[in-house]
């Protein structure tokens, strides 16, 4: 069980600088995500897309914008556990304890959640058949890449991971790259790549096809994919990779007894603070009237909601508002020399 | 009298649900098809990102007659519908129809599912 002042539900710009403002006042704090890097929406929607409404900025990608806040958050030195999603939350006495899916442990008596629009899954088949095989022969990403020698792999989608993989396992296996239209999305010099893979055999490109079934009972042996004028082809598919993105889920949430309104949060606007004492909501997930989803919002949000944990993660303690150009203090805790 | 009908009268969008269930509501000129769904409570658009085409939870189909009557599609957009649920040919982010009085009587049908 890992103790701390708050924990913060998200690794997007929002949560990372109330990171830093939890840092200034002095509280500790541990950050939980289910994707494998900081950034959230910024760096998993737009990496490259340039962002013009930071203050003072006047153009940054969202990769820049969070190379930006991480070395911000560096002097204090907090815990970030990526790759896991907080499954469970309940209340003991005046602690909140979250359980992650990795089966982590955190108390706390503060949770600030900053979960933009839910966790980032992939976006998987929509055929029924697809579940019964997901993890053993339909993948949604790639985790180990000795499973396929040999095999024929149908895969589909039009974006870089797509062609990447396609390029990566043919060198041992047959690939069939199948996407919805005849343009592919992926960087040039890979996509010449694969065009040269397709000349030698190696890569066999099927479009504009989509999938509409997949075949087989206990193994899937095959799959049918249809072309945009009706024609139906079968392949012979021993694994499919399909890469149609991410999308957002609420996820468990949703179950945590907190006041919910389309996806969104209701917060209290002077401390953020949702229904539940203890628990805030910051940035895209949190509403009240007026609000507006941009990320300087979520960034006075997370200055707030820092504040009112402040007297639950320290009762016997008066909370003293300080500036970072003339506390002594606060250098102190942002580790600068005199 | 005749003039203050007129200026009153805004475009119309028809809602078409994935079971055929029609629903017609004024949207004003300049909002996008995206908003219009939002400000009317029509189901079956999620707008997760909010209108800045980084997720494809605001996919409609466009019905054929009113295909190259909207905005032509953009290459970012086409790249953003690929994640799209079921795109078809006149599949479109409604995010990036922007209402006019030329599209009165846009008929959009909204997907059995966004994700």
């Amino acid at each position: 069980m890992i103790k701390t002042d708050a924990i913060i539900i998200g690794a997007g710009p929002t949560g990372l600088f109330a990171v830093h403002q939890l840092g200034i006042i002095g509280l500790k704090c541990e950050v939980i995500d289910n994707l494998d890097r900081a950034g959230g929406q910024c760096i998993e929607l737009y990496p490259d897309k340039p962002i013009y409404d930071i203050p003072a900025i006047p153009e940054c990608t969202g990769e820049e914008l969070t190379n930006g806040l991480l070395k911000q958050v560096a002097p204090f030195k907090n815990n970030f556990h990526l790759n896991q999603r907080v499954e469970e939350l309940k209340q003991e006495n005046n602690l909140w304890i979250l359980k992650t899916n990795k089966e982590n442990f955190f108390s706390a008596p503060n949770v600030i959640i900053a979960g933009g629009v839910g966790s980032f899954e992939p976006r998987k088949i929509t055929l029924k058949e697809a579940e019964k095989f997901e993890g053993s022969q339909i993948f949604y990403s790639v985790s180990n890449k000795n499973l396929f020698q040999n095999k024929k792999i149908s895969i589909f989608g039009g974006g870089d991971s797509a062609l990447d993989w396609a390029l990566e396992l043919s060198k041992t296996n047959q690939i069939t790259l199948i996407h919805r239209r005849s343009e592919f999305r992926g960087a040039n010099h890979t996509l010449n790549e694969v065009k040269k893979k397709e000349k030698e055999g190696k890569i066999l490109i099927k479009t504009p096809y989509s999938l509409t079934s997949i075949e087989g009972d206990k193994i899937m042996t095959g799959i049918e994919i249809k072309h945009e004028d009706g024609k139906l082809e079968k392949i012979k598919s021993d694994y499919i990779l399909s890469f149609f993105g991410l999308i957002m889920k609420l996820g468990p949430i949703a179950e945590w007894g907190l006041n919910i309104d389309k996806k969104t949060i209701p917060v209290n606007t002077e401390t953020f603070q949702t229904n539940k004492e203890g628990i805030f909501a910051i940035g895209d997930i949190c509403s009240y009237p007026g609000k507006l989803k941009l990320i300087l919002s979520g960034f006075h949000e997370g200055a707030l909601a820092a504040r009112a944990c402040f007297k639950r993660a320290k009762p016997n303690e008066t909370y003293k508002f300080e500036f970072t150009t003339a506390s002594k203090n606060i250098h102190d805790r942002l580790g600068l020399k005199k | 009298m005749i003039f203050n009908t007129y200026i009153n009268q805004m475009p119309k969008i028809t809602y078409i649900s994935h079971d055929n269930k029609k629903n017609t509501v004024e949207v004003q000129v300049g909002l996008s098809v995206m908003e219009g769904a939002l400000q009317n409570s029509i189901e079956g658009i999620d707008a997760d990102c909010g209108g800045s085409m980084a997720c494809a939870t605001c996919h409609v189909y466009v019905s054929e007659n009113w295909l190259n009557k909207i905005e032509k599609i953009h290459d970012a957009e086409q790249d953003m519908l690929d994640m799209a649920y079921e795109p078809k040919k006149n599949s479109r982010l409604s995010c990036q129809i922007i209402m006019s009085d030329d599209l009165d009587g846009l008929e959009v049908t909204t997907p059995i599912k966004q994700t």
